[in-house]
């Protein structure tokens, strides 16, 4: 077991996790948000994206201790997000959602794709909203969903405005950028056994 | 769904990496897991002992000199396309970057992971061999380094031995009048390439061409004067030459690895 910090939707929150725990497992096994989801388990799916440090990434294929130091935010940390705000309405209306379980996924993937200015075409949406499954809606309602909101950011000309931020402190794969060289040692040495046994 | 039980170790620097790798033969290296995480998950790989080099500083600096530049191994795909980092090909990096699987996948994939793994159908491996790139190689008491076009000895496999961690990638800076084109053709957006076609057309007129992803290292064609005239391509014969090549022998795979390089071509043309 390894202790692993990581502030979640502001709030830091430390749990002994075994270095096998995925962060999606750390978010809703440890912290109990159950707003991220799992789907395939094997980074295809797209329902378990989270915004880590600022970009995306996919909570189950990434370790928990791996992230250690790091800020996630979950579905639940945008409640207060006009952007989010502004998509959520526009799935309603557009019908972009019915069992709902890849929402949380896709909602964070287009908020991305948004705030990052990376789209501009129905076509860019598409293409970038790809690695998000959906299972019920074929997908024509999420599409036009994205693209009002897309059009709506567009005319108040608020795109672009992660556009070149922290430079090279940015590098390497998100969610390590804290800690920084400071050398653990053995942080997690396998899973112990239930404690079930006294031999 | 889960990973089985390992060790997880974090060093700080890539010596000390080298180090916990050689203490165990079945240890694997760590970096943004997007291969390896999918692999543990669903248990085709089971190693007792992970090294996350993610932490080691080295592994995220970038060297830009006259002649080149290196990124250390642990620079990510999404750093490369933001172009947080320098392309020294004038944007055919960025460009191949933005097309690795997703987003959520490219801001944690890394350059050096994806060229350790060695899968014919990932992006960077066919990617820059149509560049001239030295891999950067440290090992528990020496490094050394190796051109790319040897590095990839066959699918899922590197000429790194026992120990040894794929640390750097240099890029030498090509011609800024070379034009570059790159294609693939997948079943899905974002999924593997069932063929990559890679272009590059350098001022004095000589046409290189990698054909990618079939089940080998990229196919390299130094000189592609008996295929290419202007903007066509003898996809016949070019089919022949790729079959004897090794590529499999069939209407399908000779078609797609044909048209994927023409598209590459086409956009070289547009570059």
């Amino acid at each position: 077991m390894t202790t692993t910090t990581i502030t979640l939707n502001g709030r830091k929150v430390q749990a002994e996790v075994p270095s096998r725990t995925s962060l999606a497992d750390f978010i809703r096994e440890h912290a109990g948000l159950t707003g991220t989801h799992l789907g395939c388990e094997h980074g295809i799916c797209g329902a378990c994206t989270i915004e880590m440090d600022g970009e995306i990434a996919r909570s189950c294929i990434t370790l928990a201790v791996a992230c250690d130091g790091a800020s996630v935010r979950t579905i639940e940390g945008f409640d207060d997000d006009p952007l989010m705000a502004r998509l959520r309405k526009a799935f309603t209306e557009e019908h972009a959602l019915q069992c709902g379980y890849c929402t949380p996924g896709m909602l964070i993937a287009a908020r991305d794709l948004i705030h990052r200015g990376a789209a501009r075409t129905l076509s860019d949406i598409r293409v970038a909203m790809s690695g998000n499954l959906c299972r019920c809606t074929g997908y024509a309602g999420i599409i036009a969903a994205v693209k009002r909101v897309l059009d709506e950011e567009s005319a108040k000309g608020a795109l672009n405005a992660q556009a070149g931020v922290d430079g090279a402190a940015r590098l390497g794969p998100v969610g390590t950028h804290a800690l920084n060289g400071a050398y653990d040692g053995i942080i997690a040495a396998g899973i112990p056994r239930k404690q079930t046994s006294s031999g | 769904m889960k990973p089985g039980a390992f060790e997880y170790h974090r060093p700080s620097t890539m010596a000390e990496a080298a180090a916990i790798l050689s203490s165990d033969q079945d240890a694997k290296i760590i970096a943004g897991g997007q291969t390896l995480g999918p692999m543990l998950n669903l248990r085709l790989a089971q190693p007792p002992l992970l090294v996350d080099i993610t932490r080691i500083p080295e592994g995220k600096a970038v060297t830009d000199t006259a002649n080149s530049v290196t990124y250390g191994a642990c620079i990510s795909h999404a750093n490369i396309e933001d172009g947080r980092v320098p392309d020294p090909t004038g944007g055919f990096l960025r460009r191949v970057a933005r097309g690795i699987a997703y987003r959520a996948v490219r801001t944690r994939g890394t350059i050096g992971g994806s060229l350790a793994h060695a899968d014919p159908a990932a992006d960077w491996i066919s990617a820059l061999s149509v560049l001239e790139v030295e891999i950067g190689i440290l090992g528990p008491s020496s490094s050394r380094r190796v051109p790319l076009r040897q590095f990839m000895r066959g699918a899922l496999s590197t000429d790194l031995g026992q120990g040894e961690i794929l640390a750097s990638v240099s890029v030498a800076k090509p011609s800024p009048r070379a034009r570059f084109g790159y294609a693939k053709i997948c079943r899905k957006v974002g999924g593997f390439g069932e063929a990559i076609g890679v272009v590059r057309r350098n001022p004095d007129g000589k046409v290189q061409i990698i054909a990618g992803a079939s089940a080998r290292p990229p196919i390299v064609i130094e000189d592609g004067a008996d295929f290419v005239a202007g903007r066509s391509l003898d996809q016949i014969r070019l089919s022949e030459y790729l079959v004897a090549q090794g590529l499999e022998d069939s209407p399908y795979e000779r078609a797609i690895h044909t048209a994927v390089i023409q598209r590459a071509l086409h956009e070289s043309w547009q570059a």
